[in-house]
């Protein structure tokens, strides 16, 4: 059983993380309702990264906390807590030595799913992410283009049907084209699926396009949280200095 | 060739070949696991990768030496001789095991641990397949240099074909010295040969 349409599935209550005497996030507060896509968007170095780490627990507050469905992350189970969150990243870190279709099995084999139920689910998982299965189940990552190879990292991260999702720029190192071809990926996912989402990125045309709702990070601060349609509307410096690129 | 030194050739080159094989085996039930310790124990590395370094720059006559008065491991004869073999060995073993697996793919570490592998999980299915050849390639330094390094065993009663390389010096006799060495330098090409092809074959990716 999922939690109820609106109910949170990640809270950061007063999170500050320090590294070295340096504040990375300031004092972060916002929750993360079902089936909402939050983009945090923000500068290198405006603690984005950080903030999406904080939630399947790589790495944790110096003060405040963490709820995942609730739960504090010190107080998860880490193993299980992974295994329910989808992690994609830029440079997607595929197994080398896996064939795609492992790789995309990964979480399943963890969890010691029966091995039928397995090929069934890795099969459907790769043509949801329009990659035929019968074309790449037996290939190496290596063998795989740059976008290719990204779709593999999204089915990876779907494979236990996970209710949360994280993306840590995804689709940064692509090319345009590629980008946007895999962002309508994206899209046409989360219709089909209806899944809780973190997104992070510095696109602000990425983040208006694929988020319900954008937080824009500046120096660890939260700056702006606002839906996708309003975030247009923001004054701030950080904001505005944003949407020029847009105009770029 | 003498028949009776045609027999000593093959006796001494098994011996010297079980000498080399017991050390190797040792250090690299040492040296592996000793490597893997060091990848999570990061406060450890310097001052034992010290301690393997400076093994490694005692000369080996020297190191031979040493060990004889020391008890238990030391004394006359074989043990003595596979402990110092040991410490040799042990260099290359661990610096290997250490820098291939630090070489890991940070990505691909990251999303083991984000994917949820325990620490025994991504040792075992990413990291140690994707270090083995690296590990394999130290194994490999470790025995050629330890079949030659074998030959001196013999001055402290170990054995093997470092026997009529001495002996062969002692009399100024050619013929003895080159039966010590050609089988020694046969040794080493040919298990160079024999590693590099499990090398190979290990290296998953």
């Amino acid at each position: 059983m999922g939690p109820a349409v609106g109910a949170a599935v990640v809270e950061f209550r007063n999170v500050c993380y320090r590294l070295d005497g340096r504040l990375i996030l300031d004092n972060l507060s916002f929750t993360v309702p079902a089936g909402q896509t939050l983009v945090l968007l923000g500068r290198s170095g405006s603690g984005k990264t950080t903030a999406l780490k904080m939630v399947n627990g790589l790495l944790f507050p110096t003060s405040g906390e963490v709820l995942v469905e609730g739960r504090p992350t010190i107080a998860w189970d880490l193993i299980k807590l992974r295994r329910s969150i989808g992690y994609v990243i830029q440079d997607v870190g595929l197994f080398p030595h896996f064939k795609i279709g492992d790789n995309v099995a990964l979480v399943p084999r963890l969890e010691q799913w029966p091995a039928d139920r397995i090929a069934a689910r890795t099969g459907d998982l790769l043509g949801q992410v329009g990659l035929d299965p019968a074309q790449f189940l037996d290939r190496y990552p290596r063998q795989l283009s740059g976008g290719q190879r990204q779709r593999v990292g999204v089915a990876r991260a779907l494979a236990a049907d996970p209710r949360l999702l994280l993306f840590d720029e995804p689709f940064g190192a692509l090319d345009p084209v590629t980008r946007v071809e895999l962002q309508d990926q994206f899209l046409a996912l989360r219709g089909r699926l209806a899944k809780t989402s973190i997104f992070v990125t510095h696109d602000v045309r990425e983040a208006l396009r694929l988020g319900t709702h954008i937080g824009l990070l500046n120096g660890g601060k939260l700056e702006v949280l606002t839906t996708a349609e309003q975030f247009v509307e923001s004054r701030t410096q950080e904001a505005r200095a944003f949407l020029a690129s847009l105009a770029s | 060739m003498r028949p009776d030194l045609a027999h000593d050739i093959v006796e001494l080159t098994s011996e010297h070949f079980v000498l080399v094989l017991v050390s190797m085996a040792i250090a690299c039930a040492i040296g592996i696991p000793l490597g893997i310790f060091l990848t999570r124990r990061a406060p450890y590395r310097v001052p034992l990768l010290g301690f393997a370094n400076v093994m490694q720059t005692i000369p080996s006559l020297a190191l031979f030496g040493f060990l004889i008065p020391i008890p238990f491991i030391g004394g006359i004869g074989k043990r003595t001789a596979i402990v110092a073999l040991v410490l040799y060995a042990l260099l290359p073993i661990l610096r290997n095991t250490l820098t291939g697996i630090l070489g890991v793919d940070p990505a691909v570490r990251e999303s083991a641990i984000a994917m949820g592998m325990t620490d025994r999980q991504l040792l075992w299915q990413v990291e140690l397949p994707l270090a083995a050849g690296t590990i394999m390639a130290g194994v490999r330094i470790a025995t050629v240099t330890t079949i030659g390094t074998a030959t001196i065993a013999a001055a402290i009663g170990g054995g093997g074909l470092g026997v009529f390389i001495f002996r062969g010096i002692a009399s100024v006799d050619t013929v003895q010295i080159l039966a010590g060495a050609v089988p020694a330098a046969l040794l080493a090409l040919i298990s160079d040969g024999g590693l590099a092809w499990i090398e190979k074959r290990f290296s998953a990716a």
